[in-house]
């Protein structure tokens, strides 16, 4: 109680001092807050995160479905995959991807060792956009293939058998049978990914990508000599965006425990507690969770944060 | 072609079932020490033992869902999971294995519904994506099946809706609807309350007494006594002991035998 009270004293300090300190120039936040520069640069944050995440989502289950395949050259390269880009920091692979044309000088589509058919200049191709988009969906592709791949462990192994014994292929078993199932696993951390990858949007500047909203703000005050009030309009619209997704998350959250509390609940049958037997379905659904890889990718933001401030 | 010679040559004669000296060993566990016996076209064959016996070991064994160690296994004239050529056993691909399993039925212990489907989408989904049957078609057969397996009013209920009774019927039902030529059940009652296996055995003599070639793991001594044609009693991974059910289960010879059955029956 007595720390609950010191707790709002001290904030109640904090939102007054920080009122009146010259340092954080609220009328410039309030100047810039809505500023043409500014909301561009955050709708261009928002694709950025649109295109990586649905990129992600896709070569994420993919790679998930490789590294469960039965054939071990799949499963190596799966595997191999996730090595390179969960290993290293995404902002050194950023910085890489905007160097690529100092690899790759141009695309060559043909026969290795030929003649290509088509050739053009890498430059010309890869805007620095598609370079950032692509940079972090490859990287986010990683950690959604774990995701991914934690849904799918978890749906139990019944289902598999059933429907091989039913003659189904393995592709039909994957997509009709495993994948629906595992939804509800991957759903939840999804979000999670969603909230971290708008944030993480904010390394491009390695690239160097710089229409995003942090780069901009930076950009605005680096001519203005006032950065204070321009981290903080950035801030507020990061919080408006993450603030939403929050929101979204909590009722697709929702959403999908209440299927999962439905099938237990509505045991209106007499007969009902037998059905326990399926259940098998649902407490891998915790077990699944507790599998999402987060912690080493909330460091990058805050390490790698600095070095695009500098 | 072969194929089709193979499917002309099989009549009366050629057993459903025929399994010759079939080892399996999980690492250095050697689970079945050579099981060799024959199930004819229409028989009912129960598989009794203790557990860890490779009772349902040899019945995953016949659908291919378990490779074999050694040993050869055909079904209906077919070898299972092998094709053979110059004398030598090549294993299928997956396709053509699982294009085998779609003329033997399975039947689980915890039933294995598709949770995310209705039961009648449970009964129509193979004859659907795997034989690519008209929708119509496939719809009235399913809804007839579950009506055979007395669930037609519950067609539209998800499986956690369904008592374990319903689900294992409805199971039973989506086997039948890729219209198996042999079916297999392991244990399929053991998961379910003792009032509601009643019910599911029910179906299972129903089954039977249409002439379909049944291999079941089971503890029912009763429904053994009552259905099957043979009983074969297993243990450690060999036949111990087969015959009529009657026979064995009144003067079972071996020592195993008899001290398996004092403790259940």
């Amino acid at each position: 109680m007595v720390f609950a009270v010191l707790l709002v004293a001290i904030f109640a300090f904090f939102v007054i001092d920080a009122a009146f300190r010259p340092a954080y120039d609220w009328p410039a936040v309030g100047k810039y807050l809505f500023d043409r520069r500014i909301s561009m640069a955050a709708l261009v944050t928002i694709e950025l995160t649109v295109f990586s995440m649905v990129i992600a989502i896709i070569l994420g289950v993919i790679l998930a479905v490789m590294r469960l395949s039965p054939n071990p050259v799949v499963k190596a390269v799966a595997w191999f995959y996730l090595w390179i880009f969960r290993g290293t920091p995404v902002y050194v692979q950023l910085t890489i991807w905007g160097l690529i044309s100092l690899i790759y000088t141009s695309i060559d589509i043909g026969l290795p060792f030929m003649t290509p058919w088509i050739s053009f200049s890498t430059n010309a191709a890869l805007n620095t956009f598609t370079l950032a988009v692509i940079g972090l969906a490859l990287n986010e592709a990683a950690y959604m293939a774990e995701i991914v791949r934690a849904g799918l462990l978890s749906v139990d192994k019944g289902q598999e058998e059933a429907s091989v014994a039913l003659g189904m292929s393995w592709s039909q078993t994957m997509t009709r049978v495993i994948l629906p199932q595992s939804m509800r696993v991957i759903i939840p951390p999804t979000g999670n990914e969603v909230i971290s990858m708008l944030k993480t949007t904010s390394l491009v500047t390695a690239v160097p990508f710089s229409l995003e909203l942090f780069t901009r703000s930076r950009d605005i005050s680096a001519e203005t000599f006032n950065p204070i009030p321009l981290l903080i309009v950035a801030s507020i619209w990061y919080l408006f965006f993450t603030s939403i997704l929050m929101v979204g998350q909590y009722f697709l959250e929702k959403r999908f425990s209440r299927g999962v509390g439905d099938r237990q609940t509505d045991k209106s049958d007499p007969a009902a507690p037998t059905t326990g037997a399926i259940t098998g379905v649902v407490p891998v659904v915790g077990a699944g969770q507790p599998t999402v890889v987060l912690p080493p990718k909330t460091d990058a933001p805050g390490t790698t944060g600095d070095g695009g401030a500098r | 072609m072969s194929a089709t010679t193979a499917r002309a040559a099989t009549s009366v004669d050629v057993p459903m079932v025929l399994a010759e000296q079939v080892t399996k060993s999980f690492g250095s566990n050697q689970v079945l020490k050579g099981i060799t016996l024959e199930v004819k076209r229409g028989e009912v064959m129960c598989l009794v033992g203790p557990s860890g016996s490779g009772k349902s070991t040899f019945l995953r064994c016949i659908n291919h869902l378990e490779v074999l160690s050694a040993g050869r296994l055909s079904v209906d004239g077919e070898l299972i999971g092998y094709r053979e050529s110059n004398g030598k056993l090549y294993e299928m691909a997956p396709k053509e294995a699982s294009k085998q399993r779609r003329d033997i039925g399975m039947v689980f212990q915890r039933f294995n519904l598709f949770p995310h489907m209705t039961a009648l989408q449970n009964v129509m989904e193979a004859p659907l994506r795997v034989k690519g049957l008209p929708k119509a078609k496939v719809e009235s057969t399913a809804r007839d099946l579950l009506a055979r397996v007395g669930l037609a009013d519950r067609a539209d209920y998800y499986p956690a809706h369904l008592s374990g009774g319903q689900q294992q019927r409805v199971a039973i039902a989506r086997a039948l609807a890729m219209e198996p030529k042999l079916m297999l059940f392991d244990e399929p009652t053991s998961a379910l309350d003792p009032e509601l296996v009643g019910e599911v055995l029910d179906v299972m003599k129903g089954l039977a007494k249409e002439g379909m070639t049944m291999i079941v793991v089971t503890h029912e001594m009763g429904f053994a006594r009552e259905v099957a044609d043979s009983l074969v009693f297993m243990d450690a991974g060999v036949v111990v002991e087969s015959g009529l059910p009657s026979e064995v289960l009144a003067n079972p010879r071996h020592a195993r035998t008899q001290a398996f059955l004092s403790k259940v029956l």
